[in-house]
C-alpha cells in the first residue's frame, strides 16, 4: 500500500486512490518506425530490481497523470514529477544516487 | 480438578455473575472473565478436539496464541467458528460448543484417527492418495473434504454490522503493556500525535501478573497513573480491544477493533477494521511462552507456565489443584510462587538445567517446593485430563524413574518475542543465542517511503525480556520514534524491577534422547497436529528448507502462524538437518496477527451497497415497471420489460417486433458522452479515432471507430461536431469511464502541446433513443423542433426544445429504423421519457430494452464492442476498412494495424452467418476445419461472435470470424456443439435487414 | 436497523438542485480567473481550496479545472458571462448541474462519517474549514469540502447518488461514533 505524493496537487495520495501506468518515459513510435523499434515499444518492458521510473494517475483526485522513481526492492520513493518530463528531475537522480552512488538514467527507451 | 479460587482475581467482578452455556451445559462466570477461564472455574479442562487426530485438548495458553481452546461461538445469525475462547470475553447468556466432534466432545467417531496416527505422518495425504488416478476424484477428494476444514461455516447471513475507519497518525504503538505505554509517553510527551491500540480489554499487559515494580510501585500502580497521563494528552488517542493485525509498505497498519462482542445488544458496528497510516510504528507486542516438547505435552491440563499464572492471578481460576511445573528457565518458578500464594499445591518443579540456583528459584525452595533438576516429563498420564506425569534424566531417552500424581502440568521453554508484526512488512531478525529467540534486527527495519526505518521494537518484543530492561528499551523506542518524526523527545523511562533471573538453556525435546515411539507423541503445533516425529520425517524425506517443511507437515500453519509452534519446530528441523537454528530461519510471518472477521473485512460494502450501481434518471420507472435488468458495467439496464405473464424471450420479441413496425424507447443515458473541446480538437480526435474527424462539418455526426496502441479496436461510437472547436464523442455504456480516461492519458502523456479540454458529460444528459417508423410523429408531437428528413436528414443533430425541454437531437440509427436520439439535462431526463410515452400512446409506443437493441443491430449487421470484439480482433477483421482512414499521417494503433499478422489475409473475418434449419447457433462456437492441431484437437477456422433468433425473419441470425469469410459466400461450414454433432451454417452477408438502408433514410 | 432511542451519529441530507459549472483552463490565467471571480464573487482557490461567499463560490478540482458553485437559476446567465470573457482563451465552460448530486453531512460526528469511507487525511489538523478533496468514498471518487460550522458538503457523480446516500447513511448508524476526532471538529 504505496504513498506518492501527487506533483500537481500535492496529495500524499493512498495507493487505493491512484491507477498504475507502467513503465514512464516510453518514446512512442508511430507510423515510420521499422519492426524492432515498434516491438520494443509496444511490447518491452523493464522489470528491474531496485529503482524504477513509473507512471502514475491521481486517479481519485486531481486526475493527472505523474511520474514517479520508485525502488521495487525497498519501495523507497526518490521523488514524483510532472508526465510532461522528458527526463526525471537532478534532484531525483541525486537521491537516487545517494541510495545507489554512481546510478545513472538510461535515458527513454 | 479445575476450580474458582475463594479470594483473588484482578480483572472478574464477583459481585456480577453471569451465565453462560457450553455444549447445552449452563455454566456461570464472573463480568471480566474470558471464556477459556470460565470454562476452567467450571472444571471444564478438556474443551475440543484437535484438528487432525481429534485429541482431547484443554486450552494451554491464555491469550492470542491460543491454538486448541477454538469454540463455535452464538448461534443462528451470531454464530462463528473457530472462537478462541481464551479471547471471548464472557458476556451474560454467551453460548458455545466445541468443534471437531462427532457425536460429542466426550465421545468422538473421529479420535479413531489418533490410534492411526502410526500410519498418518507428514506427507500421508500426498503420498497414498496419487493411485489409482480415477480414484482421487470419487473416492479420496468427496472422503477428504468431508473431514476439512475446522468449525463449521455458519449458514445464516451475519446479522451485525461491520466498519472501517481510516486514521492518519505521526505513531501507532501496537500493544498495551508497560512497553507500549512507556513508549506512548515517551511520544506523547514530545507531541506527537499518537495512537496506541491494545488487542484486550485491558491495560499493562503481564507486569502486574509477573509482580513488577515499576518507580517503586506494583506495576497496576503505575500503569493506572500512565493511562491518566496519556487520557489527559489531546495528542493521544486510546483504544483498548483493537489488535494490530498487519504493518505493511509506507507506513499502512490494519487494526482491528472488537466494539460489541462482549456486550452483543450494543447498537453500532461490532468490529471495525482501522485502516492506518502511521509515519511511524513502534511494536510492543511482548513475548510469547514456549512450551517444551514432552511426551503427551497436548494431554488437556498441561498449559504454558505463564498461563498458569494468568489464570490464578487474573481470574483467581485454579487449573488444578497440584501443578507440576516443568522448565528450562527460572521465569517458571514466578508460577510455582503464584500457586502456592493461592494456596495450591506444587508437588515439584522439574527443571531440566543441571543447575537452578537464581533468586526465583531458591525462592520456591524457601517455600518448600520440592526443585528437581536434570529432570523432564518423560510421560503425561490421562487421556482427557492430567493425571499424573512420569518423571526421568533430562538428557535421557525416556525411563520413568518416578511418578507425580497431578492435575496440571505448567511448562515453560523460554519465551519468545512476538515479532509478527516487525516481519510483515520485511523487517528482519536476529538469532540470539544466549536466550535461544529471534528478536528483531535494528539494523534490518522495515523502510518507508522515505528509504528510511519506521517501525521499531520495544520491550520485550524487542527481546528486552526482564522488566527493567523492558521498560528502559520501551523508553529507548519511543524517543527514537519521535527523533524520526522531527521531536526532540526525553528516553527516560520509569524504573522497574522484578526478581534477576538466572540464564536459561534451550531445551528443544524432552527427554533429550528419546526414541521414535515419545518423539510421536511430542507436538510442536497443536493446532495443526505436528509432532517432532513428523519434522524430523520431513528432514529425512529431504525437505531442507524451512518453507517446504511447513507446507509439507503443516508445521506453524493456519491461525498460529508460527506463534506457539514456531521455535521449537525449526529447532528440531535444524537438528535433524545437522545445521543451526539461524541457518535455517523462520517461516514467512504474514497478516493477519489472527483472523480478521469476514465482516471487519468486507466493512460497509454488503447488501444494497455492496457495490455502486449506476441509476439513470429513468431507473425509478424501469423498476416501477417490471424491467428485467442486466448488468452493463456498473449500470442495470433493463434487458426487456416482460408484461404480466409474458416470458423474457417473449418480451424480446414483441419489443423488436413493435420499435420495427411503430416507435420503441430506448433508455441510452448510459452511452457515454465526452466533450472534446480546443483549438485543437479536431487534431486531437484524428489522433484516437481511425477516421478523419477534423472534416466533419458542425452539425453533423459520423461513425467512429478508437483503438489501442496495439491496433485493437477499443469503443466505437457516434461523433457530432458542435462547432469548430468542440465535438460530442459518444462512447459504449461500458467504456465511458475507461474512454475518457484514455482521451486524457494521451492529452496528458503524449501531446501535451494540444490545446484540447476533455469534460465528460456522460451523467449532465439523459439519452432517449426513438425509434421506428413512427417516431418522427411521436417527436413531432411534443413540439418545438422541426425533424422533418430536410431540417434533419440522416447523422446530422439539431438542437432545440422539445415538449419544453431543451434537447439535442441526433439523427443516428443503430436499428436500421428512423430514429432520432435524444439527450435532454439529466434532471429533465424522466419528464421526457413519461411525454414520450404519452404522446406516443396511440401510436404503440413501448420501451425496449438492450436483447432487443442487441437483436435489432444483428439484423443489420452492425458490430457490438465485446460481442464481435475481444480484445484481439481490429476494425478490418470486420470489415470497418471503410472507417480506418488511408490519409492521415497518423492515429493510435495505425502502425499496429500494418504488423505482418494484423495483415495476414488468414485473419479471421466478419460474416453474416445463418443456419440450414432456421436454427439458432450457440453463442461462441467454433468453426471447424480439417486436421488436428499438435495437440489433437479439431483445426478451426471461426467462431461465431453474435447469435439471435430474429423476429424480424423468423429464424435464427447469426455473425462470426472465419478465416477468409467474407471470399467464401454461400459456403456451409460446420460448427461444434457441445451436445450434439456439428450444426452446419451458411456464409452470408452480416446484413440481414433492409440492406439497402431504405428505413432509416426516411 | 436503527434503533429510535440512540440517534445517528451525523445528519445526511441530499442538497436540492445545486448550480454547478466546470471550468477547464490554466487557472492562474489572468483572464480565466478574472471571469471565474466575475460569475463566482471569489478569488480562483489556490490548490485543495475552496472559497465561497454566501450561495456563490470555487473548488480547486487540479491544475486545469475550477468547479463553480451558484444558485441554480443563475447558471445560464454566468455560462454566458464566461463565454464572452472567456473568447480567444483556451477555455471550457460548460453546466454539469444534472450531473452530479451534493450531500451535506452534519453533527458532531460528520467527520467520522467520512473518515469510515475515504482513505484521505480528514483529520482536523490536515481537513480544516475551507479545504477540499477529491478523493474516494467507498467505492466511487467524490469531492469533499469542509465549511466554516463543521459542516461537510459532498459531491458524486448522479448516477451514484441513491448509493452514496445509502453509505452515508450506514456510516452514521446510531453507535457509530469512532470517539476518535473531537466531536464537532
Amino acid at each position: 500500500m504505496l504513498i506518492l505524493t501527487c506533483p500537481y496537487c500535492g496529495v500524499a495520495a493512498d495507493e487505493t486512490e491512484l491507477a498504475p501506468g507502467g513503465q514512464a518515459h516510453l518514446t512512442r513510435q508511430g507510423p515510420g518506425a521499422d519492426s524492432a523499434a515498434f516491438e520494443a515499444y509496444l511490447f518491452h518492458r523493464k522489470n528491474p530490481k531496485g529503482v524504477h521510473f513509473e507512471r502514475w494517475r491521481h486517479a481519485h483526485g486531481c486526475g493527472k497523470w505523474f511520474h514517479a522513481a520508485r525502488d521495487t526492492v525497498t519501495l523507497q520513493v526518490f521523488g514524483t514529477y510532472p508526465a510532461q518530463s522528458l527526463t526525471p528531475p537532478d534532484t531525483i537522480l541525486k537521491a537516487i544516487a545517494a541510495t545507489y552512488p554512481g546510478f545513472e538514467w538510461e535515458g527513454e527507451a | 480438578m479445575s476450580f474458582r479460587l475463594e479470594t483473588g482475581g484482578r480483572l472478574i467482578d464477583r459481585a456480577a455473575p453471569l451465565d453462560f452455556a457450553f455444549d447445552g451445559q449452563d455454566c456461570t462466570g464472573f463480568a471480566g472473565d474470558t471464556l477459556a477461564a470460565a470454562l476452567l472455574a467450571n472444571d471444564r479442562v478438556m474443551v475440543a478436539r484437535s484438528f487432525k487426530y481429534h485429541r482431547p485438548r484443554g486450552a494451554v495458553a491464555a491469550g492470542a496464541e491460543e491454538p486448541n481452546a477454538l469454540v463455535g461461538l452464538g448461534q443462528g445469525a451470531r454464530f462463528e467458528p473457530n472462537q478462541r475462547a481464551t479471547t471471548t470475553e464472557l458476556f451474560q447468556g454467551l453460548v458455545a460448543e466445541s468443534q471437531n466432534r462427532f457425536p460429542s466432545l466426550a465421545f468422538d467417531i473421529g479420535a479413531l484417527n489418533a490410534r492411526l496416527a502410526r500410519v498418518l505422518p507428514a506427507g500421508f495425504y500426498y503420498k497414498t492418495f496419487l493411485w489409482p488416478r480415477a480414484f482421487w476424484k470419487h473416492v479420496y477428494e468427496p472422503v477428504i473434504r468431508q473431514s476439512a476444514g475446522l468449525g463449521r461455516a455458519p449458514t445464516d447471513p451475519d446479522a451485525d454490522r461491520y466498519e472501517h475507519f481510516h486514521a492518519h497518525v505521526d505513531l501507532l504503538v501496537v500493544g498495551g503493556g508497560v512497553a507500549g505505554l512507556q513508549a506512548a509517553l515517551v511520544a506523547g510527551r514530545a507531541g506527537a500525535q499518537v495512537l496506541l491500540i491494545e488487542q484486550t480489554a485491558h491495560w499493562g499487559g503481564r507486569a502486574p501478573v509477573d509482580g513488577v515494580q515499576i518507580d517503586g510501585k506494583p506495576a497496576d500502580a503505575w500503569i493506572k497513573s500512565a493511562l491518566q497521563e496519556l487520557k489527559d494528552m489531546d495528542n493521544v488517542s486510546l483504544r483498548t480491544r483493537t489488535q494490530g493485525a498487519g504493518v505493511y509498505d509506507h507506513g499502512y497498519a490494519l487494526a482491528h477493533e472488537r466494539l460489541t462482542d462482549h456486550a452483543p445488544d450494543t447498537p453500532g458496528p461490532r468490529h471495525r477494521l482501522w485502516k492506518i497510516r502511521a509515519r511511524q510504528i513502534v511494536t510492543a507486542t511482548g513475548a510469547i511462552e514456549r512450551p517444551l516438547a514432552f511426551p503427551g505435552n497436548d494431554v488437556p491440563g498441561v498449559m504454558l507456565a505463564g498461563a498458569v499464572r494468568d489464570y490464578v492471578v487474573n481470574w483467581a481460576v485454579a487449573p488444578g489443584a497440584r501443578t507440576v511445573i516443568v522448565t528450562n528457565n527460572d521465569d517458571a518458578y514466578r508460577t510455582a510462587l503464584a500457586l502456592l500464594d493461592a494456596g495450591l499445591a506444587v508437588p515439584a518443579i522439574l527443571d531440566a538445567r543441571a543447575v537452578a540456583d537464581g533468586p526465583l528459584v531458591q525462592a520456591a525452595r524457601a517455600r518448600g517446593v520440592r526443585v528437581l533438576t536434570d529432570r523432564a516429563v518423560v510421560k503425561v498420564k490421562g487421556k482427557t485430563r492430567v493425571t499424573g506425569v512420569g518423571i526421568g534424566n533430562a538428557g535421557g531417552i525416556g525411563l520413568p524413574v518416578e511418578s507425580i500424581a497431578c492435575d496440571a502440568v505448567a511448562m515453560s521453554g523460554g519465551w519468545s518475542p512476538v515479532v509478527h508484526l516487525w516481519s510483515h512488512c520485511g523487517g528482519k531478525l536476529v538469532w540470539d543465542e544466549a536466550r535461544a529467540m529471534f528478536r528483531p534486527d535494528a539494523a534490518r527495519a522495515p523502510g518507508g517511503q522515505d528509504g528510511q526505518p519506521f517501525v521499531l521494537a520495544a520491550g520485550a518484543a524487542n527481546g528486552a525480556l526482564a522488566a527493567g530492561a523492558c521498560q528502559a528499551d520501551a523508553g529507548r523506542a519511543g524517543a527514537a520514534a519521535a527523533a524520526a518524526l522531527g521531536l526532540a523527545a526525553n528516553a527516560k523511562a520509569a524504573v522497574a524491577r522484578a526478581e534477576d533471573e538466572a540464564p536459561m538453556q534451550p531445551i528443544w525435546i524432552m527427554p533429550g534422547r528419546a526414541g521414535p515411539d515419545l518423539r510421536m507423541k511430542m507436538f510442536l503445533d497443536y493446532q495443526n497436529d505436528v509432532k517432532v516425529s513428523d519434522v524430523q520425517l520431513a528432514a529425512r524425506e529431504g525437505y531442507e528448507s524451512v518453507e517446504h517443511t511447513k507446507r509439507y507437515t503443516t508445521l506453524g500453519m493456519a491461525t498460529d502462524q508460527g506463534k506457539l509452534s514456531n521455535i521449537n519446530g525449526l529447532a528440531v528441523l535444524a537438528d535433524s538437518l545437522g545445521t543451526t537454528i539461524p541457518q535455517v530461519g523462520t517461516t514467512t510471518f504474514r497478516p493477519p496477527y489472527t483472523p480478521l472477521t469476514m465482516g471487519a473485512i468486507a466493512g460497509e460494502a454488503r447488501g444494497e451497497i455492496f457495490q455502486p450501481l449506476r441509476r439513470t434518471p429513468m431507473q425509478d420507472w424501469h423498476e416501477d415497471h417490471n424491467a428485467a435488468f442486466e448488468p452493463v458495467g456498473q449500470w442495470r439496464r433493463p434487458y426487456c420489460y416482460p408484461q404480466p405473464g409474458e416470458l423474457r424471450e417473449a418480451a424480446v420479441y414483441r419489443e423488436v417486433s413493435n420499435t420495427r413496425r411503430n416507435v420503441g424507447l430506448l433508455d441510452a443515458s448510459t452511452l457515454g458522452k465526452l466533450l472534446v473541446q480546443g483549438p485543437d480538437a479536431g487534431k486531437f480526435l484524428d489522433l484516437v479515432y481511425t477516421n478523419m474527424m477534423s472534416t466533419l462539418k458542425p452539425g453533423r455526426c459520423r461513425y467512429g471507430l478508437m483503438c489501442s496502441e496495439n491496433g485493437f479496436l477499443m469503443d466505437d461510437g457516434v461523433v457530432a461536431r458542435l462547432s469548430e472547436d468542440a465535438f460530442v464523442c459518444h462512447t459504449t455504456s461500458g467504456g465511458a469511464d475507461h474512454v475518457h480516461q484514455h482521451l486524457e492519458e494521451w492529452l496528458q502523456t503524449e501531446w501535451w502541446d494540444l490545446k484540447v479540454h476533455v469534460v465528460n458529460l456522460t451523467e449532465q444528459f439523459a439519452q432517449v433513443a426513438v425509434v421506428g417508423p413512427k417516431a418522427r410523429v411521436l417527436l413531432e408531437r411534443l413540439g418545438g423542433m422541426d425533424l422533418s428528413k430536410e431540417a434533419l436528414s440522416f447523422m446530422w443533430w439539431s438542437e432545440g426544445t422539445l415538449a419544453g425541454i431543451p434537447a439535442r437531437v441526433f439523427r443516428i440509427s443503430f436499428s436500421g429504423e428512423l430514429s432520432f436520439e435524444v439527450a435532454v439535462p439529466a434532471g429533465q431526463g424522466r419528464a421526457f421519457w413519461d411525454a414520450c410515452l404519452a404522446a406516443g400512446a396511440d401510436l404503440g409506443v413501448m420501451p425496449y430494452g438492450t436483447e432487443a437493441l442487441h437483436i435489432m443491430r444483428a439484423e443489420k449487421g452492425f458490430v457490438m464492442i465485446g460481442d464481435e470484439t475481444d480484445g484481439t480482433v481490429i476494425p478490418q477483421d470486420l470489415g470497418l476498412d471503410w472507417a480506418v482512414s488511408k490519409k492521415k499521417d497518423d492515429f493510435i494503433g495505425k502502425r499496429a494495424q500494418q504488423r505482418p499478422h494484423m495483415v495476414d489475409p488468414e485473419r479471421w473475418k466478419l460474416v453474416g452467418l445463418e443456419t440450414l434449419d432456421g436454427s439458432v447457433l450457440p453463442d461462441g462456437a467454433y468453426a471447424l476445419d480439417k486436421g488436428q492441431t499438435a495437440n489433437g484437437q479439431r483445426n478451426t477456422q471461426g467462431r461465431v461472435t453474435s447469435t439471435y433468433f430474429s423476429p424480424t425473419l423468423g429464424r435464427g441470425i447469426a455473425m462470426g470470424l472465419v478465416r477468409h469469410g467474407p471470399d467464401r459466400m454461400g459456403e456451409v461450414i460446420e460448427f461444434a456443439r457441445l451436445d450434439g454433432p456439428p450444426q452446419p451454417a451458411r456464409i452470408v452477408s452480416p446484413v440481414f435487414y433492409d440492406p439497402e438502408g431504405e428505413k432509416q433514410n426516411v | 436497523m436503527s434503533d429510535p432511542h440512540t440517534p445517528m451519529i451525523a445528519q445526511i441530507a441530499q442538497a436540492p438542485a445545486q448550480g454547478m459549472i466546470t471550468l477547464r483552463g490554466a487557472l492562474s490565467a489572468r483572464k480565466i480567473a478574472a471571469a471565474a471571480r466575475a460569475v463566482a464573487g471569489v478569488a480562483m482557490p489556490g490548490p485543495l481550496e475552496c472559497r465561497f461567499d454566501g450561495a456563490r463560490g470555487i473548488g480547486w478540482m487540479s491544475p486545469d479545472e475550477a468547479l463553480i458553485l451558484l444558485p441554480r437559476q443563475d447558471v445560464a446567465e454566468a455560462l454566458a458571462s464566461l463565454q464572452k470573457a472567456l473568447v480567444g482563451v483556451h477555455a471550457t465552460v460548460v453546466d454539469v448541474s444534472d450531473a452530479r448530486a451534493v450531500f451535506r453531512v452534519t453533527g458532531p460526528h460528520a467527520r467520522e462519517v467520512l473518515a469510515k469511507l475515504s482513505p484521505a487525511d480528514l483529520s482536523p489538523a490536515a481537513f480544516g474549514p475551507g479545504a477540499m478533496r477529491r478523493t474516494r468514498l467507498a467505492q466511487v471518487p467524490v469531492a469533499i469540502w469542509a465549511e466554516g460550522d463543521g459542516a461537510f458538503s459532498l459531491i458524486c457523480f448522479r448516477s451514484v447518488a441513491v448509493y452514496v446516500g445509502a453509505l452515508l447513511a450506514e456510516a452514521a448508524q446510531p453507535g457509530g461514533a469512532v470517539g476518535y476526532f473531537p466531536s464537532g471538529a
